[in-house]
């Protein structure tokens, strides 16, 4: 096989990977009946100490947050021109659509009656951070399904939808790109009511500012963590000559990111809770040095971002503590407040990964039906044997 | 002016028959429980050989009214934080936000909503009392309106100096309660919160929501500035390549 483009079978082989997915999906459907028939404290280790879990922490705050690689890459190439990183805009929208579309998935069944959700669209109250963040969710899905949707219609063979929605990227873009700010800072805003609550190391009047660059830095990170497993997953190779670039605006955020969680701790004297090095103080110990020094620093080296392995270590990093920050800020920094500690119950697991295991299936299946990579649709990688 | 309550620690006898009162008013399930839940709305914990009621602080500025995105809570004239669990859709973003941790979970239930006392409300529209100020038999729950009380609590602090911390716990706390307490020992070890700023925590979140129509006007022209500029360069560097194209072959 050396034509990794090639059509000639697209056809599903069973391996080891899918089985997990297949077993987490099944997981993931058995508890969502118990959850929905039982109650959310069945399920979950929710409790009236601890409201939100990880279905909050992990697959709202990360789905949306590793999401943010769609907006950034759509304005570098729609907004600043930079056409030359197009070809990994398709990928990167799909992500950031099926993205979304988890993060609505893990609300349906965070929320105590789900089948009210429409409540948001008529009941308003522009006072609330939650009001924006539902609005927010709505209308990026929305953007977010435009910008992919010529990919379906190519596929379809309707090339006049298809270019319909070509002449109106401009605004589409913008849109998006406003929308996405909004969102990314609002989860962030989300915890500016806790003041009293919210461990004075992550706590800070300038969240919002936190959630949207950090989020920039991770998005970028998971652009280049989906072209890696893409390209194992169907021998396509690295695109490094647009992955290194990619790499430096990484660092570039990350850094601006890092500098201002220094000031926030600077400003809330919160140095003494990491010299004391308690349980808050090693979490963000470990959150700060994996997600933000190790990549700066690692980054910053035109070498290290030019050689494959490191670059995708770096951007693993990057992604990684990411996530650490979203569960130490909902968890973490929460716990020492609520009097409790917080550990996910088996079944909040189960939904978490059942539901990371469905987006990469979707995303194998369209990368394997629709036109994502430059070359067009791409068989598996085992298919030399048929 | 709204109405509220004033618990005087000092007074209470821990008999219980604010809790029952509150139990059978709203018509909760089970028996009174140590802590709040969604089925005990007011108990009575005992810290420093003090009775502590513990009850939703029904504040000016309600955080929980802040957070709501569909306006289940709202603060009436009268007083009340009063919850609308028509229209609740169960984020439970109100037990996040709530500085006092008084919103409860029905996690028992599969058509679940809050529960919190609503100093009943319904009770306060007919001009009665709320249940709890009226089973009190010690007058340790008292219920008037709130600037009457406020008047009452200082002058009692000012009457008896040293039977009393001089604070009324409520005045001030996330910018002031319609529920006020006052005692004879420090309020942090009778279980209530005193880090809390007197500025309402519904402040720093509204401080960024209101910026965002011209958030989105400003950003919304500078983006589309940006796609101007580069696209005309393009179209510039395109036109005079083409130029160039034309001399060479001329």
């Amino acid at each position: 096989m050396n034509n990794a483009g090639s059509i000639a079978s697209r056809r599903f082989r069973p391996g080891f990977w899918s089985g997990i997915a297949a077993l987490l999906i099944i997981g993931f459907l058995i508890v969502t009946t118990i959850r929905f028939t039982k109650g959310l404290g069945a399920v979950t280790h929710l409790s009236d100490q601890f409201p939100w879990g990880i279905w909050i922490g992990f697959d709202l705050l990360c789905g949306v947050g590793l999401a943010a690689g769609a907006f950034t890459l759509t304005a570098v190439v729609h907004l600043f021109n930079l056409k030359k990183f197009e070809p990994i805009v398709r990928p990167t929208v799909l992500t950031g659509f099926l993205g979304y579309a988890f993060v609505i998935v893990a609300l349906l069944l965070d929320l105590g009656q789900p089948w009210r959700i429409w409540h948001a669209i008529v009941y308003w109250n522009p006072h609330s951070v939650m009001f924006e963040v539902a609005w927010c969710v709505m209308l990026y899905t929305t953007v977010l399904a435009l910008e992919f949707s010529p990919v379906v219609f190519e596929w379809l063979g309707f090339p006049a939808p298809a270019r319909f929605i070509h002449r109106l990227i401009t605004p589409l873009v913008i849109l998006g790109v406003l929308l996405s700010t909004l969102h990314q800072s609002s989860l962030g805003s989300l915890y500016l009511i806790v003041p009293s609550k919210l461990h004075p190391l992550w706590y800070s009047p300038m969240l919002p500012v936190h959630f949207y660059i950090s989020a920039i830095g991770a998005g970028i990170g998971m652009v280049i963590l989906e072209s890696y497993l893409s390209g194992r997953t169907f021998h396509r190779h690295l695109e490094m000559e647009l992955l290194e670039p990619l790499a430096r605006g990484m660092v570039v955020a990350l850094g601006i990111y890092g500098l201002l969680r220094v000031q926030a701790i600077q400003r809330n004297h919160a140095w003494g809770a990491i010299r004391e090095f308690g349980y808050e103080g090693q979490m963000f110990l470990l959150e700060f040095t994996l997600g933000v020094l190790l990549p700066v620093g690692l980054m910053s080296f035109r070498r290290l971002r030019s050689n494959p392995n490191w670059l995708v270590g770096g951007a693993f990093l990057a992604v990684l503590g990411f996530v650490m920050n979203r569960l130490n800020i909902s968890i973490t920094g929460m716990e020492a407040a609520s009097g409790t500690r917080y550990l996910p119950s088996a079944g909040e697991i189960i939904v978490s990964l059942g539901l990371v295991a469905a987006g990469m299936v979707v995303f194998a299946f369209a990368v394997r039906t629709f036109k994502i990579f430059p070359d067009g649709p791409v068989s598996d990688s085992r298919k030399e044997r048929t | 002016m709204g109405m509220g309550l004033l618990f005087d620690a000092t007074r209470c006898i821990g008999c219980g028959a604010c809790s029952s009162a509150c139990k059978e008013q709203n018509k909760l399930p089970g028996p009174v429980e140590e802590v709040l839940t969604a089925y005990t709305w007011t108990t009575l914990q005992t810290r420093e050989g003090l009775n502590v009621r513990r009850m939703c602080m029904h504040c000016e500025v309600p955080t929980c009214a802040s957070v709501c995105p569909v306006a289940a809570l709202v603060k009436t004239p009268e007083g009340p934080v009063v919850y609308d669990g028509q229209r609740c859709m169960g984020c439970r973003y109100c037990m996040m936000a709530c500085p006092f941790d008084v919103p409860k979970y029905q996690w028992d239930r599969p058509v679940p909503v809050i529960g919190k006392c609503v100093l009943c409300a319904s009770r306060i529209k007919e001009g009665k009392p709320t249940a709890c100020a009226e089973a009190c038999p010690a007058e340790a729950t008292i219920f008037g309106k709130r600037e009457d009380l406020v008047w009452e609590a200082r002058t009692r602090l000012r009457q008896k100096p040293g039977a009393y911390v001089d604070h009324v716990y409520g005045l001030s706390e996330a910018g002031g309660t319609s529920v006020m307490m006052i005692a004879n020992a420090p309020f942090d070890k009778l279980g209530l919160k005193t880090n809390l700023p007197a500025e309402p925590p519904a402040m720093r979140t509204w401080q960024v929501l209101s910026n965002i129509p011209d958030f989105v006007a400003v950003w919304g022209v500078l983006l589309y500035g940006v796609h101007w500029i580069t696209a005309r360069r393009e179209t510039v560097a395109h036109t005079e390549a083409q130029d160039s194209n034309k001399e060479d072959r001329s």
